[in-house]
This record gives C-alpha cells, sequence and structure tokens, in this order.
C-alpha cells in the first residue's frame, strides 16, 4: 500500500461526500424550512442525470446537458411540489414518506418509460478530460477534481445566499418560526416551492456531475438518497453545517473503509477470507458510525432549534 | 353480536380460504401461489402493524427482519441439503418448524439490536434510522458471498412440515393460512392487553405514559422487537414460498411496500395488513397483466389513497376505527 | 420534626447566559398544601420539569419519598408516587376517560409486561379504575375518548390518574387555569379532601385558591425564592408586595 494510492483514495472519498453534500444540503434544507421527509430526492438526482445524458447526446455538449440537467430537475421539483408536496405539510411523517415513495414510484416507471430500460452514457467534456499527476508517481482525473471543486463553489454559494441575502433570511426564518415568516409578510407558499425547486436542483446538479462517471439509469438516485439520509442523521437534520460535515466524513468513511478494512483483515486471516470480511465489513461501516454517534448525540452533531 | 368490521374481517378472512379451495379444485394452482403470497405478505404487515400501528413507530427499515426469516430458511435449508455444519458443528434442517424458530429469535435479537439505537430517537430520525439499519443488513447480505451474495440463494426443495405435502401448492397455502390467522389473533390479543394499552397510550401520548410512571422506552422495544419477530417468520414462509432468497428480500423497496400493505389497508386495524395485502397482490396481478408499467399506476393509486382516503380500504368498508 | 416528603435543596438551572432557576430550596411536608406563586417568567415551569425529570438540574439536589431522585427519569419519579396533574390537560386522547385511569392503575401495579389478557375483560383493573373515577365524579363520562371530555373533565380525570398512581405527593400545575368561577370553587372544596390523601405543591396563579388552600406558600421571582411562610406572612412581606402582588404603595 503506498502514500499515493491512498491519497487517490481519500480524494475519491471528498468527491462522494462532496455529491452527498449537494444531496443532503437540499434534503436538509426542505426538512428544515418545511419540516417535510421527502423520499423522491433521489427521483429529483435521476431526472438531472436524464436530462443531462439525453440534452447532451442531442446537442452534442455536455455544459448545455449541465443546463438542462438544472432546469429539468428545479422544474419537476417545483411542479411535484406544487401538485403534490404542499399538500403534505401539515400531515404526519408517516404520509409524507408514503406520498413520496408513490412518487418514486411514479418518477422511476415514467423514466423507464421515456428513456427505456437501457442505461444512457454520458462523456466526460473534453475541456475536463485527462489527469493531473499526484505526488508518489500516479494520477487522478481531471474531472473528479472538478467535481469536489464545483461540490465546494456550491456550499461557498449555498452559505452566501443563506447568510448574505434576502431569500436566505426568510429561510433563515422559516427555519426558526414559521408562524414569524407569516407575520413579516412573506408569501409562504412561494418561498416553500423556491426552496424545493432549490434542493431539486442541488440534487440535479449532483445527479448529472455523477452521471459522466457512472451510468445513467433507473433507481440510480436510492442509494444515494440512503447515503444522504445517513448524512443528515449524522450532520442533525435541518443544519446545512451539519449536512456539509456530515457528508464529508461519510465520503471519505465509506471511500477509505472499502480501500483499508481488507488489508487490515489480511494482516489477521488469508488473503481470500480476507477480501471478504472486509468487504462486508467495509459495506456496514458508516451505519456504524453512525449508530456510534447517534448512542452519543441522538440528534445528529450539530442538532437544529427545532426537528 | 357482530360489528360492522368484524364482518367484513370474517368475509376476508372466508374470502382468502375459500379462493385458493376452488382454483384447486378447478386445477387452478397459479391463483393458490397467489392466495399464499397475500397470506405470507399480510403477516408481515401484521407484525409491522405492531409497532407503526399500535405503537407508532414508523420503521422503514422492517424489510431487515423479513429478510433475515428469509435468509434463515434459505441458510438452514443449504446445510440441511448439503450436510455441512452450520455452526458450532451444529448441522442445517429441512424442518419448517426449526427453520420458523430459528428465523423468530434470530430476527427479534436483531430488532433489539436495531430497535434500541433507533429508538433513542422519534420523528423523522426513526423513519431514517429504520431505513439506514436495514440497508446495513442489505449490503452485507450482497456483499457477503459465502451465501450466494447479489444473486440469492435457491432452496432446492421446499422444506418439510410434518404430517404435510409441502410441495403441493394448498398444503403449503394452509400452512400459511393457519399461521396468518395466529398472527392476527396473537395482534388481537397484544392490543387488548395491559402492554397493548401501554403501548397505544406511548404513542398517543408519551409524556403521559412517563408521568404514569411506564417507561415509554421499554414499551416500544418490547413492542418493536415482537413486531420484528413476526415480520422475520413471514419472511421464512417466503423464502419457502418462492423457494429463493434473495438481497431484494432486504431491500428498502420491500420496507416501503410493507407500510403500503397497513395503509391500503387501513392503519392499526386488525385486518387491515390482510385487506392491504389482498388489494395489493390484486393490483400487481390485474395492472401487471395490462401494462409493463404497472408500477407507475401504483404509486398514483398510492398517491390518491394517501391524499385523499387516509382510512385505507377497512376504513372505507367499516368505518371509522374505534377504541374501547 | 417529620421529614419532608420532598425537599429541594439549592437547584440551579441555566440556559445559556439566563439563570431561570437561581438556588431554590423549596420543600412539601406531610399533610399540607404548599404553594408555589410568582409572576409569569418567574422560573416556575422550569422549576416543575426540573422536579418531574423532563428537565435535568445543573446542581443542587432534589429529595422525594427518602431518595435522591435527580438523575432518576419521569417514569422513574412517577413510580416512586410523585403524581402530578399539567397546565395544559396530557391524556391518552383516543382512550376513554375509564382506559386512562385503567393505564394509571396498571402502571401503579407494575403489571405493564402482560400480553394476553383483554383489559377491557380485566374486572379488578376496570373496578379500581371506576373507584377512582367516581371519586373524581366522572363516573357518567367513564366510557367518553379524553379527546371529547370537556376542559375540567380532562382536569378532574388528570387528579383520577394521580390518585390512581396512589401518589406520596401531588404537584397540581396551576389546576384552576381556564376553570371559570363556578368549576375553581368545587376544585378548591376538592383539593382541601385531597390534602388528606398526600401533600400538595400547588403552582397557581388564582389568589382567591391560593389563599383558601394554601398552609405555605413559596413567592418565586427571577429563579429564586423571594419569600415562604404561611399566608398571613406572604401577605404581610414587603418584598413580596412589591414584586408581586403589585402593591407600590
Amino acid at each position: 500500500m503506498t502514500v499515493a494510492l491512498a491519497l487517490e483514495q481519500l480524494l475519491n472519498g471528498l468527491q462522494l461526500g462532496v455529491m452527498l453534500f449537494l444531496m443532503a444540503a437540499g434534503l436538509t434544507l426542505i426538512f428544515g424550512v418545511m419540516g417535510l421527509i421527502n423520499l423522491a430526492h433521489g427521483s429529483l438526482y435521476m431526472v438531472g442525470a436524464f436530462a443531462c445524458a439525453a440534452t447532451a447526446a442531442w446537442t452534442g455538449s455536455f455544459w448545455i446537458g449541465l443546463v438542462a440537467s438544472l432546469i429539468a430537475a428545479a422544474a419537476a421539483g417545483a411542479i411535484v411540489e406544487l401538485v403534490v408536496i404542499r399538500r403534505l405539510y401539515d400531515r404526519d411523517h408517516l404520509d409524507q414518506v408514503l406520498a413520496t415513495f408513490a412518487l418514486i414510484l411514479m418518477f422511476s416507471e415514467g423514466m423507464r418509460w421515456l428513456f427505456g430500460s437501457f442505461p444512457l452514457y454520458l462523456d466526460i467534456p473534453p475541456l475536463l478530460q485527462g489527469a493531473v499527476p499526484l505526488p508518489g508517481g500516479t494520477e487522478y482525473p481531471v474531472y473528479r477534481l472538478a467535481i469536489i471543486a464545483a461540490g465546494a463553489l456550491v456550499a461557498f454559494g449555498l452559505y452566501l445566499l443563506i447568510s448574505g441575502t434576502r431569500l436566505g433570511m426568510r429561510i433563515r426564518a422559516g427555519e426558526s418560526d414559521r408562524e414569524m415568516i407569516g407575520a413579516l409578510g412573506v408569501d409562504i407558499r412561494t418561498l416553500y416551492t423556491v426552496v424545493f425547486a432549490l434542493g431539486a436542483a442541488l440534487a440535479g446538479f449532483a445527479g448529472a456531475m455523477v452521471g459522466a462517471i457512472q451510468s445513467v439509469q433507473v433507481g440510480m438516485g436510492e442509494p444515494v438518497l440512503i447515503l444522504a439520509f445517513v448524512v443528515i442523521v449524522i450532520g442533525g437534520i435541518g443544519s446545512i453545517k451539519g449536512a456539509l460535515l456530515g457528508a464529508l466524513l461519510v465520503g471519505v468513511t465509506d471511500t477509505m473503509g472499502r480501500f483499508l478494512l481488507p488489508k487490515l483483515m489480511a494482516l489477521f486471516v488469508p488473503p481470500a477470507q480476507a477480501g471478504m470480511i472486509g468487504g462486508a465489513a467495509a459495506s456496514m461501516l458508516i451505519y456504524i458510525v453512525m449508530a456510534v454517534i447517534l448512542a452519543v448525540k441522538p440528534r445528529g452533531l450539530f442538532p437544529a432549534a427545532h426537528a | 353480536m357482530l360489528s360492522r368490521e368484524n364482518l367484513v374481517n370474517l368475509v376476508l378472512a372466508a374470502t382468502l380460504l375459500a379462493v385458493p379451495l376452488a382454483a384447486n379444485a378447478l386445477g387452478q394452482p397459479f391463483y393458490v401461489t397467489l392466495a399464499t403470497r397475500i397470506a405470507i405478505l399480510a403477516l408481515a404487515a401484521t407484525g409491522l402493524n405492531l409497532a407503526l400501528g399500535l405503537g407508532g413507530l414508523v420503521s422503514f427499515g422492517h424489510a431487515a427482519f423479513f429478510g433475515i426469516g428469509g435468509y434463515a430458511a434459505g441458510i438452514l435449508a443449504t446445510h440441511g441439503f448439503s450436510g455441512d455444519p452450520l455452526i458450532f458443528g451444529l448441522p442445517g434442517t429441512n424442518q419448517m418448524w426449526v427453520i420458523w424458530i430459528v428465523a423468530v429469535v434470530v430476527a427479534g435479537l436483531v430488532g433489539l439490536a436495531i430497535g434500541a439505537i433507533s429508538l433513542r430517537t422519534s420523528g423523522v430520525y426513526f423513519i431514517m434510522i429504520t431505513l439506514a439499519f436495514a440497508q446495513m443488513v442489505y449490503y452485507f447480505a450482497v456483499s457477503w458471498p459465502a451465501y450466494g451474495g447479489e444473486d440469492g440463494l435457491s432452496i432446492l426443495v421446499r422444506n418439510q412440515f410434518p404430517g404435510v405435502m409441502t410441495m403441493r401448492p394448498l398444503s403449503f397455502f394452509l400452512i400459511c393460512y393457519v399461521i396468518l390467522l395466529i398472527g392476527i389473533g396473537l395482534f388481537a390479543l397484544i392490543r387488548a392487553s395491559r402492554f397493548g394499552s401501554a403501548l397505544q397510550a406511548a404513542r398517543q401520548n408519551e409524556v403521559r405514559v412517563a408521568t404514569v410512571g411506564i417507561e415509554p422506552y421499554r414499551i416500544r422495544l418490547t413492542g418493536f422487537v415482537i413486531s420484528a419477530m413476526m415480520t422475520g417468520l413471514a419472511g421464512a414462509l417466503f423464502a419457502d414460498l418462492n423457494r429463493f432468497v434473495s438481497p431484494s428480500m432486504l431491500s428498502w423497496h420491500m420496507s416501503g411496500e410493507l407500510i403500503v400493505l397497513i395503509i391500503l389497508g387501513g392503519t392499526g386495524r386488525l385486518f387491515g395488513p390482510l385487506a392491504g395485502a389482498a388489494l395489493y397482490v390484486a393490483f400487481e396481478y390485474a395492472l401487471g397483466g395490462l401494462t409493463e408499467r404497472w408500477q407507475f399506476f401504483l404509486g398514483l393509486i398510492l398517491l390518491v389513497v394517501v391524499l385523499f382516503a387516509r382510512g385505507g380500504l377497512l376504513g372505507l368498508l367499516a368505518g371509522k376505527a374505534r377504541h374501547g | 420534626m417529620v421529614e419532608p416528603v420532598l425537599q429541594i435543596s439549592n437547584l440551579v438551572k441555566n440556559f445559556g447566559a439566563l439563570r431561570a432557576t437561581d438556588g431554590v430550596t423549596l420543600d412539601l411536608r406531610p399533610g399540607e398544601i404548599h404553594a408555589l406563586i410568582g409572576p409569569n417568567g418567574a422560573g416556575k415551569s422550569t422549576l416543575i420539569h426540573q422536579i418531574c425529570g423532563t428537565l435535568r438540574q445543573d446542581s443542587g439536589s432534589i429529595r422525594f419519598a427518602g431518595e435522591d431522585v435527580g438523575a432518576l427519569s419521569v417514569a422513574g419519579r412517577a413510580r416512586l408516587g410523585l403524581g402530578r396533574t399539567f397546565q395544559v390537560s396530557s391524556l391518552a386522547p383516543e382512550f376513554s376517560a375509564l382506559r386512562n385511569v385503567m393505564l394509571a392503575v396498571q402502571a401503579r401495579e407494575g403489571s405493564s409486561f402482560r400480553f394476553f389478557k383483554p383489559v377491557m375483560r380485566d374486572k379488578g383493573l376496570i373496578d379500581t379504575a371506576m373507584a377512582m373515577l367516581e371519586r373524581v365524579g366522572l363516573t357518567a363520562r367513564a366510557r367518553i375518548p379524553a379527546a371529547e371530555l370537556s376542559h375540567g373533565e380532562r382536569r378532574q380525570l388528570e387528579i383520577a390518574m394521580a390518585l390512581a398512581l396512589q401518589s406520596r405527593a401531588f404537584l397540581l400545575d396551576e389546576p384552576m387555569a381556564g376553570m371559570g368561577p363556578e368549576g375553581s370553587k368545587s376544585l378548591t372544596r376538592f383539593l382541601d379532601t385531597l390534602r388528606k390523601e398526600a401533600p400538595i405543591l400547588l403552582v397557581e396563579h388564582d389568589m382567591d385558591a391560593v389563599f383558601a388552600l394554601a398552609d405555605r406558600i413559596s413567592v418565586l421571582v427571577y429563579g429564586r425564592i423571594i419569600a415562604t411562610g404561611t399566608v398571613e406572612e406572604i401577605r404581610r412581606d414587603p418584598a413580596v408586595r412589591t414584586a408581586y402582588l403589585g402593591d407600590h404603595a
């Protein structure tokens, strides 16, 4: 095991963490402001990926595809909010879970209807192809570095948006006191639609970015969604800061666990078994981390005021 | 004296028995299998209903227990078939009753571990954490190659039950039907008991329960474990029905489906899970025959039920639920 | 001197920079009604939460029935015999009045882990619960869901549940609130008989009721007890008059 290999894995972990942050930020924002648990968030991720892949295939440009993914996911989010989600704000979590579960079924089957059952592929744009050398002699793909950078930019942009703009002020008001924003004369219904569409656009953006390194297919959003749940549970539901730290923690722990645990096991048992035990243990690692954190802090690392 | 709900329940139970009997007489074993599927799913959902309907614990991870029951059946049967010892030199088995006990005990133990941590939280945290733990079990099954990993595990010959030809669809159906009725009976007893009172009160008002001196945590954990055990037993039967078990039994889709069954039938209702399972399997069969895209329409129907018809099927047929 | 049933010593609770409970010392002696009064925001609710166990104190001690209960859960303190009612009634809303009381009876018996015997065929349980309902005058309303009871009836039901626990002390949080003059009068008479059962720590705004019932009164202002004494002593206390009774003369 070389340092270069470990560094590469660490970067992979960061890249996963950044993608998880884009998902988790939307989920936690929607929960923080509207008190809604949205299982269909993974579907918006999928919508973004499909929109990007289809548009890129049609126009030949990844960048136009990326813009299309933002528009498509935000539009899908806004429509879903207007038609279904806004009926759920006053309902209990069970109703929210079921209705958004129903939306997943409809989104997944609908996508299969539109695009067929075969995966789509999305090429990395020429600008971001190639690799850069890492210290230690290996190389690392530029595109993955670009994902990390894009995620960091979005995180910074979100920070500016929430701490420095009128919309951000309203979001913060909505998080701390729902009655107050009504009293401030803010049109809550519009605010909710905007926040939901914003969360959807973040998810769609993540889907499009990841679409170029994985295949674009129905069901791709669900594993990410569940990891994003783990992230916000660890970080504290409703907290953007918690989502960022939780995402990086989960991304790095998962990736490094898969890399290191089989090697660690090999010190104790024969190689064939080490791979098996180490692999199985690694697949459970982040859940164990989650359980330990919750055993100490049941409301996550950065509990939000309500929730 | 028969209330309207009891009448509906009786009709449901009688229909579930009559249809496979008739189908068998008419030489249509497919419908017997369909009915068996309904009975097993209803049992799994009755288990979940203990936690969700009585205790208000929205577990989005009951597929873990369903799948664990399934793997208990698959693994024991595999070792029983090959003769390789399973663990500590103990052999596998093809005896259903042994498998059931193992499935119930293991599902209960895993339920204890998951519940002990998850029940420290509540609300939306609880939903996400139970989901995450079930996913952990799922990924473990996928990445552990000894019992088929992602491909799953076949049970070559359906397991045995003394005095019954389990390979005959109707015989296996009857086993499942009797266990379902026992499960529903158990649910009814628990619901009416002192424990059931405490569990339902903890759903309605946790502070009140604590204020009379009952620890809500212990009540809920006990309810959660019993719930896991019943769903685990259903999983063992499901594996024997399909003679196959795979990680899909552990998937979060399965957890969602179990909740859907309860809601379609009517939350907290004694026969809600059976009504829901019957409706669900009927949808699946009828819509699946019409269109490949039946899940889209299932989603649509579910959405309409959640938004506009909260009582589910039993709410429609038998009116509002009543408490004594 | 008889040992107090409830002894609170030097209790402190901070919320950030705010000291909500500031060295409170208070006791409740057998047979008495001890009223706790104070203006809004004085920290009465915070104090009640600490006594019941929903909040943990930062320092100081709470002894109840001869035990240090400072680290016990809400349910643990209830099992020792701390019966309470809430400012806003807290009941199992779907259950009938009877089943609410039956819950308290089964809790008292420590028998909540029985799984098979239906409660509605459990004559012992029902009879005990009905006796409690009769004492508070709710017999006729036994089968009505708690959610459908009137405000006053919910109050009575909470007291019936506290009775069913065979409490060693009652903690009543503003029982007169929202009762109307007639209701207040009959509740005052009832509480006067309740003190024979167990001592009462009465948190109350209704001064008529307090002056009619209390053996001793403690006045809480800004998290501190500024005076404790008999009705007469409190009436005469200059600090209380300025701080609370609104007498600026």
